[in-house]
Parts: C-alpha cells; sequence; structure tokens
C-alpha cells in the first residue's frame, strides 16, 4: 500500500477507536436506563397490535422452538434464565408479565432502539412467536393474559 | 477454511510472481509487444508482492484470531444472502462481525481475477453499524495487489419500523482503479475497466465519497430492498455516478424447528439480486452502463458461521459475463465490553 496512506490510516483507526469506546458508553448509559424506559416504550404500542393473539399459544413444538430461538438471539442481553443480565433488563419484571403477547411482539419486532435493544423483524415472524410462546411457558409473561398454559 | 483460502492465495501469489519473471525475462529478449509495455515496472512486482503478501497473513492472522474464539464468544447469526445489496437490519450493538469474501471474475480482452475483501462490522449502537473493509486482488498471469480501504457507516433515522424501512449509507473509499471486487456497480463502469494489467491499474488512486439510501421492508418472511447511489471522486473535476441495487429474498422456512439443526430448512436464506450503473451528472441513463442479476444463497449455521454464495450473470456486452461469489463471516458478541474493559473502562 502507498506509504503516504499511512497517516490516514492511523487517523481513520483513531477515530474508529473513539467511536467505539463512546459507542459502547453510549450503549451502556442507555441500558443502565432501559428498566424505567418499558413502560414507556409499552405505551406506544398500537391498539390494534395490543390486541393480537398469540397464533402459535397451542402449538405443541412452539415452546421448544422458542427456548432454541431464545438462547441463540435473546439470552446474551437478557440471560439464558430471562432473569436479565448486564446488557438488557430482566423479562420477569412486573411491566413485562403484565404485558399482552401483542405488545411483547411488537417490542421485539421493532427493538427499543434508542435504548440500545436493536430491532429483531429480521427474524420472521413465526419464530418471534415461538419465542413469545416460551417466555410465557416458562413464566416470563402473565399467564392469565394468554389463555393458561 | 479461511485460513487455507487465504493459503491458496499467498501460494497463488508465490506462481503468479515466479510466472511474471519468466514471461518478463523471455519479453526483455524478445517477447510481445504487450510484456514489453510491462517492463518499466520490473522492480515493481517484489514491492507489490511483498505488500499483498503482508496482507495476505495479516488478514490470516486476524481471522486466526477471531475465529479461535480468543476475543469474545461467537454468536448465532441470522443473515441475509445479500453480497451487494442492503437491507434495513443493522448489526447487533456491541456484537462484531469479521467477514472474507471472494469474487471470481471473467475478464473478455484480459485475464480472469480473483477478489478478495476482509470486512469488519460493528455495531456501535441499535441505529449504527460501522465497517472497515481491506481489499486485494489476483488478476491471473499477472500479480496480486493490495487496492486499499473502506470505511462505512450505516445509520437508522428512524425508531421504529414501518411500510418502508429508510437506512442512510455513508462511505469512504481509498482504492486503486485495481480493485475488482465490485462491490458496487456505479456511473459508467464496465467491464472493460478492467481489462488492463495490474501495473497500469493500481498508480491511479480513487478518493470517493458514497452515499446510498437503504429502503427496506419485511413481509410475511420475504425481504424487499432497494438501494439507490450517489458516488462522488473527491477530485473537483469528476462528475456524480450513479447506480442502484435491489434484492428480494426469503428464508426456506418460516417456523423454526424445536432441535438444534445444521441442514434445517430455516437456516437457509435464498434470494436473488439486481444491480447496475446509472451513468453520471454529464449523462445520466444506461448507455455505457453495466448491470447483473445474481441468484444469492446463505447458510446460517449453529456453529455462529455464515457461508453466502452468489454467482452473477452480466445483463449486457458491458458486463463480466461471470461474478462468482462467496463469502463466509461469523458474529462474536460483547466485543465492545471486551475492548472497553481492555482500555480499562468499567465492563
Amino acid at each position: 500500500m502507498n506509504s503516504s496512506l499511512a497517516p490516514v490510516i492511523i487517523a481513520l483507526a483513531g477515530v474508529a477507536l473513539c467511536a467505539l469506546d463512546t459507542s459502547v458508553a453510549l450503549a451502556q448509559e442507555g441500558r443502565s436506563k432501559s428498566c424505567d424506559s418499558v413502560d414507556v416504550v409499552l405505551l406506544r404500542v398500537p391498539e390494534k397490535v395490543r390486541a393480537k393473539r398469540n397464533p402459535f399459544e397451542s402449538d405443541p413444538e412452539a415452546p421448544t422452538a422458542g427456548k432454541k430461538l431464545f438462547g441463540q438471539h435473546c439470552a446474551e442481553c437478557h440471560g439464558e434464565t430471562a432473569d436479565g443480565a448486564r446488557r438488557g433488563p430482566s423479562l420477569r419484571a412486573e411491566h413485562v408479565e403484565n404485558a399482552t403477547p401483542g405488545e411483547i411482539f411488537w417490542i421485539v419486532t421493532n427493538g427499543v432502539v434508542r435504548r440500545g435493544m436493536p430491532a429483531w423483524s429480521k427474524l420472521p415472524e413465526q419464530q418471534r412467536w415461538q419465542i413469545i410462546t416460551f417466555l410465557r411457558l416458562s413464566g416470563g409473561m402473565d399467564r392469565t393474559k394468554n389463555g393458561g398454559v | 477454511m479461511i485460513g487455507s483460502l487465504l493459503l491458496a492465495s499467498d501460494l497463488t501469489q508465490g506462481e503468479v510472481t515466479a510466472s511474471n519473471s519468466r514471461v518478463r525475462t523471455t519479453a526483455a529478449s524478445g517477447g510481445s509487444k504487450r510484456w514489453f509495455r510491462s517492463t518499466p515496472e520490473r522492480t515493481r512486482p517484489s514491492e507489490g508482492t511483498f505488500t499483498a503478501a503482508a496482507f495476505s497473513l495479516a488478514c490470516e492472522a486476524l481471522f486466526t484470531l477471531f475465529t479461535l474464539g480468543f476475543v469474545s464468544s461467537p454468536s448465532l447469526a441470522q443473515e441475509s444472502p445479500y453480497i451487494v445489496t442492503y437491507d434495513h437490519h443493522l448489526e447487533e450493538p456491541g456484537n462484531l462481525e469479521v467477514e472474507y469474501f471472494s469474487t471470481f471474475g471473467t475478464q473478455r480482452g484480459g485475464n480472469d481475477f480473483h477478489a478478495y475483501w476482509i470486512e469488519f462490522e460493528y455495531g456501535a449502537t441499535a441505529w449504527w453499524t460501522t465497517e472497515f473493509y481491506l481489499d486485494g486482488q489476483t488478476t491471473f498471469n499477472d500479480s496480486t495487489v493490495v487496492t486499499g480501504f473502506r470505511w462505512e457507516n450505516r445509520f437508522r433515522p428512524l425508531r421504529d419500523e414501518h411500510f418502508i424501512n429508510p437506512v442512510i449509507y455513508i462511505e469512504y473509499e481509498n482504492i486503486s482503479e485495481a480493485d475488482k471486487i465490485i462491490k458496487e456497480v456505479e456511473g459508467h463502469d464496465v467491464e472493460s475497466d478492467h481489462a488492463d494489467s495490474n501495473a497500469v491499474l493500481k498508480k491511479d488512486y480513487d478518493h470517493e465519497l458514497e452515499f446510498k439510501l437503504i429502503l427496506s421492508k419485511d413481509f410475511k418472511g420475504w425481504n424487499f430492498a432497494v438501494n439507490p447511489l450517489a458516488t462522488k471522486n473527491l477530485s473537483p473535476s469528476n462528475p456524480w455516478e450513479f447506480g442502484y441495487a435491489a434484492g428480494i429474498s426469503r428464508p426456506l422456512a418460516l417456523k423454526a424447528s424445536a432441535t438444534r439443526c445444521t441442514f434445517c430448512r430455516e437456516n437457509f436464506i435464498a434470494g436473488v439480486e439486481v444491480y447496475g450503473g446509472l451513468g453520471d451528472t454529464q449523462s445520466f441513463g444506461l448507455h455505457e452502463t453495466s448491470h447483473y442479476i445474481a441468484p444469492a444463497f446463505a447458510w446460517n449455521l449453529p456453529s455462529g458461521w455464515t457461508v453466502r454464495l452468489s454467482p452473477g450473470f452480466g445483463l449486457n456486452d458491458n458486463s463480466h459475463r461471470l461474478l462468482l461469489r462467496w463469502g463466509v463471516s461469523r458474529e462474536f458478541s460483547g466485543f465492545g465490553e471486551m475492548f472497553r474493559s481492555l482500555l480499562g473502562g468499567r465492563s
């Protein structure tokens, strides 16, 4: 590579390192407030979505498939048992347990982008519902709101 | 696997260097005019070869480091099959994805080539992904050269999912004319641009800014994405160039199976992408532009690896007949926290 590019590369690397450090700090700040923000996020859920029923609630394979998907995509931040970890809040918290499947589906789909949770719309809708089915059956959400176990 | 690919690249390069020196000796003793043209560059191949070897070794070392999992734990990826087109899904915050891609291209009026790039994609936040690329290529019967670097950033301006989801893409490129990865097609890019020898092409470096508006939609398991693009060479005399990419893809199964499996249908995503140039501000349109259609496949393995394959076919006489692309990538979670703790901050 052209030696005259060295200062440019060093400058870019410096900028990238600063950006990386800043972004981690921003993400951590966002996480520390994330528990408080769940209630606020739930208020944004459209009424139509709030009333959605889980099409997989009577699918016998859904909880097992949902557990696998949760382990692959969610446990990294929310912990293996959904009790929360350094990067994400507990899904056993009261405001999450009281949420309807439609509300949880909306949060999984849209994420809480400004607070560090990515949108999971890249997972097919069926897989997002399978995760919610697993959470319901493992006690992560209020059972009475989801038609029981 | 990556190591083997790069090692193969090193070997090819060694063979090419030997082959070049033989050809140039012949040329000096009365060979063809074509090779006489390359003779003034005789002192440069060893310099270029050294750089290329260092590049390959650096790539190999980085890949070995990451793929052995010394840095952080692998994470299951759900990657789209697109290689040129972008959808609106960004990297998860704090995760690092390390990717290696190859493009084999046929060349009329010149030598076929194998271009490759290594890519580090980092989820800075849930609304900002930043990527750094290093590019190189081997032109058969010619040489191996490092062709430059790119720094790309993608920003998601809207908080929630919408009917169409926009993402803003800004990239700085510092690449030579010898770059052949063809990550995007813009302006009047045509096949004959790549016909000259590396010695000629690598003399000119471009400093470019590239802007894309990524528009993407997920609907019933399908993804639809369109990327209009505009590029400006930072040299004032150059016009703005335009291009496009568009893609459609879908997993082979939408419902996940209950068991952890390698060959489940939901691990495979198939799609097709089209891309091409649209001229520039001085001559906008389709004349003297190249266009491609490329079926694309991705296989997301439970171990965290993703394998992609995409044979691209030129749609007109200005296009390469075949651009066969393949790549492997692996995603690592918690890289940002690890990096911060290395710097002494709280993790």
